[in-house]
């Protein structure tokens, strides 16, 4: 039913648009170990798509592939249709892609908007030099970008702590930092490595209406790993569930949870 | 007084005052607020413009005359301008308390029967969405912030700048409609619907007029001689009496200038960068602030420190008198002046307290270190004594006769009297219309001669002529002996330690008084983290033996205190717990405004009150208590019953 070229309609009632990447086939091993085997399926624009499954089941390293950061051994990588070569950092930042880490990976030293302010450094044109200086184009690029900085910021309710330094922060508010940086470089895709990963009831449905809100407000398509089962089948559209390197579902919340080799993964498969 | 009749200078309504302003005042800054990290500012002929858009969006949606529209959100310009474009359009605005629970609004909206409902955020709207069901006259929702909205059924719903755009659209068309509905607007008209937080039983709306606003803003602006370049932060509730007045009445007034801060984490930084000329906070606000200066104290390094204690004991000798502008000998000014450059200056301006010309506080008792720290400072911080059916003005310090332990002498037009038992009443020009849809109330409170009466126990000093309030008048009683039971009293002395954040004595007829106290999270937390006392929850920290002991120490100096006092001595505190919890208005033991609602409490903790009184040594509670999303839970404890040691009464005597 989403083979459609054109996207589909969610249960709430959102458009969504054609594929935006797509994983064809993809295997990739470390020495000997396969952490992902022949694995397939697509990012639609505009939707919150989830990686789920059970500790080692290849979640992350799925996350780097997705990234650029990993290169598989077998399978393509097509963005936007075109498939994708080996990349930079920088490079896959210039595309549009804005990931957050599971092990946060903030600036401790600077303040939040500093930090906030380094996610905008894809969208700066002038250099070093006259960005020391702060004269003419650099100055008013500077008051551009603090704008949509400020504007994420007052999004995300950062505004108490906007000159705090990130050293300061509990855990919680960091990872919301790295959320307010990653969305400042507007990206096309954004992908969240266990957004939700020790946090508390209270902050994890802050940290979901985040989410559901930038999803709806910027338009942003979002990949995220997580393996709270509850809160993935609250937030995302379509699930894909990784076992050991395999998919073994792909589909809405409703179906996934329904699936027989995701329950037996989930809850284990008696053996009577 | 002679224009009583005709309104101050003929303007007779909120929106006479904003074509005024904005007519003499068209360039000076009306409205603040700190959005994307800087000031955004509206003059007043923008703040005009602002206000007349929107009220003839609201007339394209169809509101009527004498509709009721509610406003729900944190302060921000828009929901002023929502108030006043209320007013342009002949309705009446009803300000509610934003942390209210939907059930409580689900009250207030269907007994005002709101048509409309001006909500601030998602939040607020999926309130009023949640009771909607209940409320038969509710028509249409308009909110301010998008966020999260984007997916709403907007059949109902409008966002605030769509109505304004088709405000702005159809002006030829609706302006003549507004203009005569202005028109129509006298002295006598409704000029807002605010709803008492109700320390007993349901909330009721006092209706207040155009009059009971506009003279009471004119008499107190000119009491304190309020300029058009003063700036006030408006942080407090929007439906509480006070923040009407300050950021609506006096503001329209005078013109000036009300700030918004960002968000409710960011009102210190924002009253920082702002450095109001005019404050008003709660006591609670200065405790708090004044226990985080001297937690950061004791932090500093030992010369700071050591500079700090010796100008904070010049200040306490001479601040206060030469803020009275008492004469001080030469070299105690020097000493001052130099403190001011070292000491004072620097920490005002962390406070924010560079600019404060008038600051005031009232709501409840402050204690008198508290009081006498800033004053010593040199922030002209006084008391006021107010209610919502006064339009807030009862009393007022006036310049130069300040003291912690009085609330001033009567305000410009306002006649007190005292009755024989005490309750203190008055009239004036601020008295209100009436307690809406309950007449019963509107006799029990007023008589037709327009006395009020104010609930509360007080009595003017002879030498100074100050009113003096003791508690609330239902709740001084009796005890068994038959000397008088004044819990409130007892209480103020007991949260003036730091230590100790809320207090509930309990003992009318009873033979001795005993008392739940709540422990000051900040305060004990950092004596605890300095001590190496760890903790994991309130819970845990409140029951710790070290803490216990500590508030028992206390407990005991406020007996030895009490017992001074002849008519009092009977209530020293013979028993006391350290609750558990913390009493929260989300549990409905603290109204909104964080009062204490002794019935609840009683009903609720009966338990532990039955063991301060039969003797027990311990016991086991379990509470139920709701979350900030509205679920409940339980917290279970067993609680330590302390014995606190009293003086006898005779000993008094022989004290000092």
């Amino acid at each position: 039913m989403l083979d459609q070229a054109d996207g589909y309609v969610t249960a709430d009632g959102r458009q969504i648009g054609p594929v935006v990447m797509e994983m064809q086939n993809i295997t990739l091993r470390f020495g000997g170990v396969e952490a992902i085997k022949d694995i397939s399926f697509d990012i639609r624009e505009g939707e919150v798509r989830a990686i789920i499954g059970p500790n080692g089941a290849g979640k992350s390293s799925m996350l780097n592939v997705i990234s650029g950061f990993y290169v598989p051994q077998e399978g393509q990588v097509l963005y936007k249709g075109a498939p994708r070569p080996s990349m930079k950092p920088f490079e896959v930042a210039r595309q549009g892609i804005a990931r957050t880490f599971q092990n946060i990976a903030l600036f401790e030293g600077m303040s939040v908007l500093d930090n906030v302010m380094t996610g905008r450094l894809t969208h700066m044109k002038t250099g070093m030099f006259s960005q020391a200086l702060w004269k003419g184009r650099a100055e008013a690029e500077e008051t551009e970008n603090r704008e949509v900085a400020e504007k994420i910021i007052d999004f995300l309710e950062i505004q108490a702590i906007r000159k705090t330094p990130v050293a300061r922060l509990p855990y919680g508010l960091k990872k919301r930092v790295e959320l307010a940086r990653a969305l400042a470089a507007e990206p096309n895709l954004l992908l969240l490595d266990e957004p939700m990963a020790g946090m508390n009831v209270e902050e994890k449905e802050d940290m979901s209406r985040f989410i559901l809100s930038m999803n709806d407000e910027f338009g942003t398509t979002i990949a995220l790993i997580e393996h709270d089962m509850g809160v993935v089948m609250d937030l995302s559209d379509r699930v894909v569930v990784m076992d050991y390197g395999k998919k073994i579902g792909d589909g809405t919340p409703d179906e996934v949870r329904n699936n027989q080799d995701v329950i037996d993964a989930y809850l284990g498969v008696s053996h009577d | 007084m002679s224009k009583t009749s005709d309104g101050a200078n003929g303007l007779v309504s909120v929106p006479a005052l904003l074509y005024r302003n904005a007519s003499e005042f068209g360039n000076a800054p009306a409205y603040r607020e700190k959005e994307f990290g800087i000031w955004q500012s509206w003059t007043w002929s923008q703040t005009c413009e602002e206000v007349e858009a929107l009220a003839l969006g609201l007339l394209d949606l169809g509101v009527a005359e004498g509709d009721f529209i509610a406003v729900i959100g944190r302060n921000r310009p828009y929901l002023y301008w929502s108030m006043m474009a209320a007013q342009m359009v002949g309705a009446v605005p009803v300000p509610l308390y934003q942390d209210a629970a939907a059930e409580e609004m689900a009250y207030t909206l269907s007994h005002c029967g709101a048509r409309f409902v001006i909500a601030g955020d998602q939040e607020q709207v999926d309130k009023v969405m949640e009771v909607q069901a209940e409320l038969s006259d509710f028509e249409a929702m308009i909110y301010l912030d998008p966020r999260g909205l984007r997916k709403y059924d907007h059949s109902a719903l409008t966002q605030y700048s769509a109505v304004q755009a088709a405000g702005r659209d159809k002006r030829s068309a609706l302006e003549p409609e507004m203009k005569s509905r202005i028109a129509k607007l006298d002295y006598d008209s409704t000029c807002v619907m605010l709803y008492t937080s109700g320390t007993t039983g349901k909330p009721k709306g006092v209706v207040l007029s155009n009059r009971n606003v506009i003279e009471t803003s004119k008499s107190s602006s000119e009491f304190d001689g309020l300029r058009q370049s003063d700036s006030i932060l408006a942080y407090l509730p929007m439906a509480w009496v006070g923040d009407f007045i300050f950021s609506v009445g006096q503001a329209l007034w005078t013109g000036f200038c009300t700030n918004c801060p960002e968000s409710a984490e960011t009102m210190h930084t924002d009253l920082r960068e702002i450095g109001p000329t005019y404050y008003f906070a709660p006591p609670r606000v200065f405790e708090t602030q004044l226990t985080n200066v001297m937690i950061r104290m004791e932090d500093a390094s030992p010369f700071k420190k050591r500079l700090f204690d010796y100008f904070m004991g010049v200040a306490r000798r001479v601040g206060p008198a030469i803020l009275d502008g008492e004469s001080v000998s030469a070299s105690d000014r020097l000493l001052y002046n130099i403190g001011e450059l070292m000491v004072y200056g620097p920490l005002k301006n962390t406070l924010g307290f560079s600019r404060v010309r008038v600051g005031y506080t009232a709501g409840e008792a402050i204690g008198p270190e508290i009081f006498d720290f800033y004053r010593s400072l040199g922030i002209n911080l006084k008391q006021l004594y107010g209610q919502t059916e006064a339009t807030v003005f009862i009393t007022a310090q006036p310049d130069g006769q300040v003291r912690s332990d009085t609330v001033g002498v009567q305000c410009p037009g306002v006649e007190l009297r005292i009755a024989d038992n005490g309750e203190v009443f008055y009239r004036s020009p601020g008295v209100f219309v009436e307690y809406y849809k309950n007449a019963d109330s509107t006799a029990d409170t007023k008589d037709a001669e327009g006395w009020v009466a104010t609930g509360d126990a007080g009595f003017i000093e002879e030498s100074s002529g100050h009113l003096r309030i003791i508690d609330r008048a239902k709740d001084v009683g009796k005890m068994a002996s038959g000397s008088m039971f004044a819990p409130k009293y007892v209480e103020n002395k007991l949260k003036f330690f730091p230590n100790i954040l809320e207090a509930v004595v309990f003992g009318n007829e009873r033979d001795e008084c005993t008392a739940f106290i709540n422990i000051d999270l900040n305060a004990v937390g950092n004596w605890a983290e300095r001590n190496n006392i760890a903790y994991a929850s309130y819970q845990e920290l409140a029951g710790h033996p070290e803490v216990v002991a500590t508030i028992q120490s206390h407990v005991e100096e406020v007996n030895a205190s009490v017992a001074q006092d002849e008519m009092l001595s009977d209530c020293q505190v013979h028993r006391f717990v350290v609750l558990h919890k913390q009493l929260d208005a989300d549990d409905g033991e603290l109204t909104r405004t964080q009062k204490v609602r002794r019935r609840i409490i009683e009903d609720k903790f009966s338990d532990i009150i039955d063991a301060l009184y039969n003797g027990s040594t311990d016991v086991s509670t379990t509470t139920e208590v709701t979350y900030e999303d509205g679920r409940k839970g339980a917290i279970s404890a067993t609680l330590d019953i302390r014995s606190a040691a009293v003086r006898p009464v005779a000993q008094k005597m022989a004290a000092e």
